[in-house]
């Protein structure tokens, strides 16, 4: 062990100890971030903070929540809601955090895209954000169980349903996730724990490796530049604080990211407070009723373009039915963005717009994914079906395409 | 300058993909019904321009009504209990002390002509479903005699206090026969059993039917059941806006307590973020003026 000379100071005690001092220089005074950036680069942080929320907010409602069939129901909207202080806006945050936590994933994800921060170095901090964009998935999903409702009842019916159409396995599938031939007491136990224990602790996980595949490739910055992250470190300790094109993560880039989290949060307490219905959905405030289906059953937003990939294909084409084309799209469209580095064969680290092909892809894509979210929503009847279909053709269209685009793209910007 | 056309494209994106899944897909899935007509203008049978006399009135109540209905504040007590009531006419009889004050006149007045009719429920009572709707049509009677009978209903109504305890009157005498309201202690007078029977279904809890059904529908729902929902055995009640309002107020009371809480909170919240929101911009101004 090594040798402890007295302490003078509180700080020198602990720094003895834990290594306080290089610490905090290596995780905030000497952590770089490009200095070129804009204020979409808060949104690793707001995330942080939206996740925060949650946890806290979860915490409290799960000291008066009841995950039974029998009680659930009144504990959520009459003993939180109206018995316990305070008890509505535990809920209110955590269902409106929960809905605007998929918000800034979307912009900070398209932000990746649109940025090219997934490529040359950067692989990995794409695909541990879409694991946690899958584990957020899971976790609103089994979360959107907990109430009990109408809509919580029949899209879990919906979802867990889809899995019967995965070949030989399916039926069994099914039953192995609700742990009851419907969905029951057993399936709402499991889906509590899944989404109060073994999800978030997954999470947590996969937030810490996040951050940690950021260490090596560093953040990316608005111009998809490539510098020497030493040598502007050095300039910035030097002194040369404006020349050099890194600033330090603490107190530099997060007193940036306070201020944009402080009219992020504004909006977000607004809806909070006082719009809260797209994110507690009225037909929820019916108990859940097995024998009842609802006029229209539709997932939460953040899955609705998904939602429609895996319904846009409704009739049969070459002696496959549209069910199983549906399931195979669904699987496609859950899986594809994880694997955006390697069908990206452009090198160019540029934003979009100064790429001469991608730039369309982009475009095209939002545009697509706007129409799937709205018509995800709608009665998948008369056009809309017909609207659902081309939307889900053209969402795996820009995929397989993807490729060929951007290698068309490196040719013509030869290799730049 | 950058930043801002940045911004513009965000929310351009989110407030189109709004606009689609939230005002938009509402009006699909819930098209706009006529409006709530509260005179009820449809029903013409009884001319309601006749002065009623509440003497005759009277008389014609002791005559006709009290054998099943009580109007326990003017003296006439329930004839039996509430389980054998239910158990005879299938549902229990509604004690009419209410009747005057939450039922507009030429709905009731209608309603004495012929119920039905009156409740918009000619597709249940239909001469081929062999079911008979528990009260006589008093289509027999004169106009002149029905609204004898309306002046008197109205005469022995009892004043109540505006505000929360005119809601839960109303409430109870308008809804309380059949649906319980299980977050204020409130079950429905006509046991579950016969009500079942009775309606076809049991009828819902309205615990939370402010925040499943929202104030919109309930509004346009409760004037006539019918128009939103086809079929449903729930009648058209009757109510005049003003009784309806006290019957929604109370929903509200019950289903959405800490409204008023929420709301002033969430201001106070909001101008505390706000307030936030400036310095940390302040600071930021001041720790990027180093760098820039």
């Amino acid at each position: 062990m090594a040798e402890f000379k007295k302490a003078d100071s509180m700080l020198e005690w602990f720094d003895q100890r834990l290594g306080v001092v290089n610490f905090a220089k290596v995780m905030m005074t000497e952590y770089w971030i490009p200095k070129n950036i804009n204020f979409l680069w808060a949104m690793g942080v707001l995330l942080t903070v939206l996740f925060t929320f949650l946890v806290v907010s979860g915490i409290f409602l799960l000291m008066y929540y009841k995950p039974d069939v029998n009680m659930a129901f009144d504990s959520v909207n009459y003993t939180i809601m109206q018995e316990v202080a305070y008890g509505w806006l535990f809920r209110h945050i955590h269902a409106v955090g929960a809905s605007v936590v998929f918000l800034v994933i979307y912009i900070h994800m398209f932000t990746g895209i649109y940025y090219g921060s997934y490529k040359k170095g950067r692989e990995m901090i794409w695909v541990s954000g879409m694991l946690l964009f899958m584990l957020f998935s899971a976790e609103g999903f089994s979360g959107y169980m907990l109430p009990w409702g109408q809509m919580s009842y029949w899209a879990a019916y919906v979802i867990t349903e889809i899995f019967g159409g995965i070949p030989v396995i399916g039926d069994e599938l099914v039953v192995w996730i609700r742990g009851n031939f419907y969905v029951s007491d057993s399936t709402l136990t499991r889906f509590f724990m899944l989404h109060v224990l073994l999800i978030p602790l997954a999470i947590l996980g996969a937030i810490v490796f996040h951050f940690y595949a950021l260490r090596f490739p560093h953040v990316n910055n608005e111009e998809g530049e490539f510098f020497d992250f030493d040598e502007e470190a050095e300039k910035y300790l030097a002194g040369n604080k404006k020349e050099s094109k890194v600033v330090p993560f603490w107190p530099v880039f997060l007193s940036k990211d306070f201020f944009v989290l402080g009219f992020f949060m504004l909006f977000f307490f607004y809806l909070v407070f006082f719009h809260y219905d797209f994110a507690m959905d009225p037909v929820n405030f019916d108990k859940a009723d097995g024998l009842k289906t609802p006029a229209h059953i539709y997932p939460e937003w953040y899955f609705l373009w998904s939602y429609e990939v895996l319904r846009g294909f409704f009739f049969e084409i070459a002696g496959v039915s549209g069910k199983d084309l549906g399931l195979m799209a669904f699987g496609f469209a859950n899986a594809i963005f994880l694997v955006l580095p390697w069908l990206d064969r452009s090198p160019m680290v540029k934003p979009a717009n100064q790429r001469p092909y991608f730039k369309y892809w982009f475009w095209f894509l939002m545009a697509d994914l706007i129409v799937l979210t709205v018509y995800g929503k709608l009665p998948p009847t008369g056009a809309n079906a017909w609207v659902g279909f081309a939307s889900s053709m053209t969402f795996l269209v820009l995929f397989i395409a993807l490729p060929f685009i951007t290698k068309a793209e490196a040719k013509k910007v030869g290799g730049k | 300058m950058k930043e801002f056309k940045i911004l513009a494209v965000i929310v351009a994106l989110v407030g189109i993909t709004y606009y689609g899944i939230e005002p938009y897909a509402h009006h699909i899935m819930h098209p706009e019904v006529a409006p709530a007509d509260f005179s009820f203008k449809t029903l013409k049978n009884v001319d309601t321009t006749l002065a009623g006399n509440v003497e005759n009135g009277k008389v014609l109540v002791e005559a006709n009504c009290i054998a099943c209905h009580a109007i326990d504040k003017a003296g006439y007590p329930a004839v039996m209990p509430n389980a054998d009531a239910a158990a005879s006419y299938g549902v229990v009889p509604p004690d009419l002390s209410s009747a005057g004050r939450i039922y507009d006149k030429n709905y009731l007045a209608n309603f004495i002509f012929d119920p039905v009719t009156a409740m918009h429920l000619e597709g249940k009572y239909t001469p081929e479903s062999g079911k008979q709707f528990p009260m006589p049509a008093y289509n027999w009677m004169s106009p002149q005699e029905i609204m004898d009978i309306v002046a008197y209903l109205q005469s022995v109504t009892p004043k109540v206090t505006e505000g929360k305890e005119a809601n839960k009157t109303t409430f109870e005498a308008a809804c309380g026969r059949c649906h319980n309201m299980k977050y204020a202690g409130i079950e429905a007078t006509t046991p579950k059993d016969n009500l079942k029977a009775y309606m076809g279904a049991t009828p819902p809890d309205l615990s939370q039917y402010i925040k499943s059904r929202g104030e919109h529908y309930l509004h346009s729902f409760i004037n006539d059941p019918q128009v939103l929902l086809h079929g449903t055995s729930m009648p058209r009640v009757g109510l005049t806006e003003k009784a309806q309002e006290e019957v929604i107020a109370y929903m509200e009371e019950i289903g959405d307590s800490k409204k008023a809480e929420r709301e002033s909170l969430g201001l106070w919240v909001m101008l505390y973020t706000l307030v936030f929101a400036i310095l940390a911009y302040l600071w930021k101004r001041k720790i990027w003026s180093e760098v820039h």
